[in-house]
């Protein structure tokens, strides 16, 4: 269980990204909310709680490494890099405009802190089998983390990879699947049946477990027990809401890839303040 | 007449010899590794390399992630796989990011033979040649194939390398230079140059000598690096003889030829013709069979020579 101080961190983290994604995309005038805000809790905590992190030295060699493979989220992801001081919070707001190094999706070559370059679906667990083999070849300790959209794993290559991740028993990888339910053409199970999922990933020799994603206490004693596992890769199917932490963007498959208009920017930030005054008033905040 | 040699088993030798000095060295397959020869590397470093089994999206992308934690590597498969197969993953994984991955491609061309038109490729040069970050390397025969292999490994970056199946004439001796990006000057001539790659430089030397007869002198360049292109012997070579023919296993419409017309088009426009596989798909059949029914002979150079030679 996390401290009340520990949550409370946390939270107060996820609502300053959640508030960063919103301005990023309204100001960028494109861009991808839902699945961003998905993400925003296990980011959050893989980044502020779980990864042995270097903000100030993002090439450390003994470093933890995150591959966002569903790099549409990637607003998500500056955000949180901005906010553990990789880069200026500053720079958020260059998403998308010609010349940032915040590109539409993550550019390694462009952006300190980003482990791989993606944005074609399916190609981020490939990857990260990569930097899992390297971390044993070099016999390193650092953990692989990656995660997967659930409208991505209808990618053949993610079959392909969680394949090779078992055979080659990557013990050292540990993957979240963003499993919100969503994707641009509709519910997952309409467009493409992805279900029975953790059975599909048992069957490819993973080890599986399931927790809501948006609960701190949940994500961080999955991954604690997914360090205790051996011989096998892991997979956390993460139960999420597309657009979690607006109430309009919530379960609203047209904010996939949609920025919020004048009226609906307004209506998102006045929600987020106020659950930041909720946060801090629960936990006997003040900052 | 020149001896044979295969180019796929000088390239299984040399990455034994590498990995040898350069530990950081990774190999990965995908169950064509004993087509491919990577399988001497397996042999003799089994820790070090990856068989991927029948799955190339994956093994260019793990590929990526172990270049992206500081291996140099190389993936292997057979040409029509490599290129076509995982363009996506070559291009996003691997040359967007522009990482140290060593895609070598056996099997190349038509002269795979009996296995036809599916496992044949005209088309990877110009899968590769067109994406940003990557540089394309076709070695002429066994001997250069080994210092191919050690400069793409030695340079940074993606590279894209080309193999027949087929044994090919060695032409070039040990002792010879051999530098990305730079052409070889294998027959001086002044009355028309004769731009060849891969298996097709023999064919212009033999070529070369049946102009010969004819009373034509033809200037042969083997242009083993198609990307970046050697544009400086390239113009050299069209300001000299006044007429360029060019050869290539590989498709005319976007392969060697392609690179050396936009070179000259644009610079010093001459007389020029493109010998290669036309704009179809092979057939099984016996290599030479294929060189013949595609076009691909001395003949077909020598008949290429006597139009752009009209032309001047």
């Amino acid at each position: 269980m996390l401290k009340k101080e520990e949550l409370r961190d946390l939270s107060l983290k996820a609502n300053a990204v959640r508030r960063h994604i919103i301005e990023m995309v309204y100001n960028a005038g494109s861009g991808h909310p839902g699945g961003s805000l998905s993400a925003t809790d296990i980011l959050v905590a893989l980044y502020f709680h779980i990864m042995k992190y270097d903000a100030k030295n993002p090439k450390w060699e003994d470093r933890d490494r995150f591959v966002l493979s569903k790099g549409h989220a990637a607003p998500a992801l500056y955000a949180v890099l901005a906010e553990k001081g990789v880069f200026p919070v500053e720079e958020l707001l260059t998403l998308r405009k010609i010349g940032s190094r915040l590109q539409g999706h993550p550019d390694m070559r462009k952006l300190p802190g980003i482990e791989a370059s993606t944005g074609s679906l399916g190609q981020g667990l490939s990857i990260a089998n990569g930097m899992a083999l390297a971390a044993r070849l070099d016999r390193k300790l650092y953990n692989v983390y990656a995660m997967l959209g659930d409208g991505e794993i209808e990618e053949g290559q993610i079959w392909e990879a969680a394949m090779f991740a078992s055979h080659n028993k990557l013990d050292n990888l540990i993957v979240f699947l963003d499993r919100n339910k969503l994707q641009i053409d509709g519910e997952t199970e309409t467009v493409m049946s992805i279900e029975p999922i953790a059975d599909k990933w048992k069957a490819f020799g993973w080890e599986v477990r399931e927790i809501n994603g948006h609960n701190f206490n949940e994500i961080t004693e999955a991954v604690e027990w997914a360090k205790t596992v051996k011989g096998k890769p892991v997979m956390i199917i993460a139960h999420t809401v597309k657009g979690k932490g607006v109430s309009f963007m919530e379960g609203a498959v047209h904010f996939h890839g949609k920025p919020p208009n004048d009226e609906e920017y307004e209506i998102a930030i006045k929600e987020l303040d106020e659950e930041r005054k909720e946060i801090m008033g629960n936990l006997g905040g003040g900052e | 007449m020149w001896e044979m040699a295969s180019q796929r088993i000088a390239f299984g030798k040399t990455l034994v010899e590498i990995g040898k000095e350069n530990k950081d060295l990774v190999v990965l397959g995908a169950d064509l590794s004993s087509s491919t020869k990577t399988s001497f590397f397996e042999k003799e470093f089994p820790e070090r390399f990856f068989n991927c089994g029948i799955a190339e999206a994956n093994m260019m992308g793990v590929a990526a992630g172990l270049a992206a934690s500081g291996k140099t590597v190389v993936a292997s498969t057979f040409a029509v796989f490599a290129t076509g197969r995982c363009y996506d993953q070559v291009r996003q994984s691997i040359a967007y990011p522009a990482l140290n991955v060593k895609i070598v491609a056996s099997h190349a061309g038509i002269t795979v033979g009996g296995d036809g038109a599916s496992h044949q490729t005209a088309e990877d040069i110009a899968l590769m040649k067109v994406i940003p970050n990557m540089k394309v390397v076709v070695p002429v025969d066994a001997i250069e194939t080994k210092k191919a292999v050690r400069a793409i490994i030695e340079e940074e970056g993606p590279y894209y390398m080309r193999m027949g199946r087929s044994d090919v004439p060695t032409i070039t001796d040990e002792g010879d230079n051999f530098k990305i990006g730079k052409a070889s000057m294998m027959r001086e001539g002044s009355d028309v140059t004769i731009i060849a790659t891969g298996i097709m430089v023999s064919q212009a030397l033999k070529a070369a000598e049946m102009l010969r007869l004819e009373g034509i002198e033809a200037m042969v360049v083997n242009m083993s690096t198609i990307k970046p292109l050697d544009s400086t012997t390239t113009l050299m070579a069209a300001k000299k003889t006044g007429a360029v023919v060019t050869a290539e296993e590989h498709s005319v419409i976007f392969g060697l030829g392609n690179s050396v017309a936009i070179t000259l088009g644009e610079k010093y426009p001459v007389p020029l013709k493109r010998v290669g596989i036309p704009d179809t798909f092979g057939e099984s059949g016996e290599w030479n069979e294929l060189m013949i029914k595609y076009g691909l002979t001395p003949d077909d150079i020598v008949s290429a020579v006597e139009d752009v030679i009209k032309q001047k």
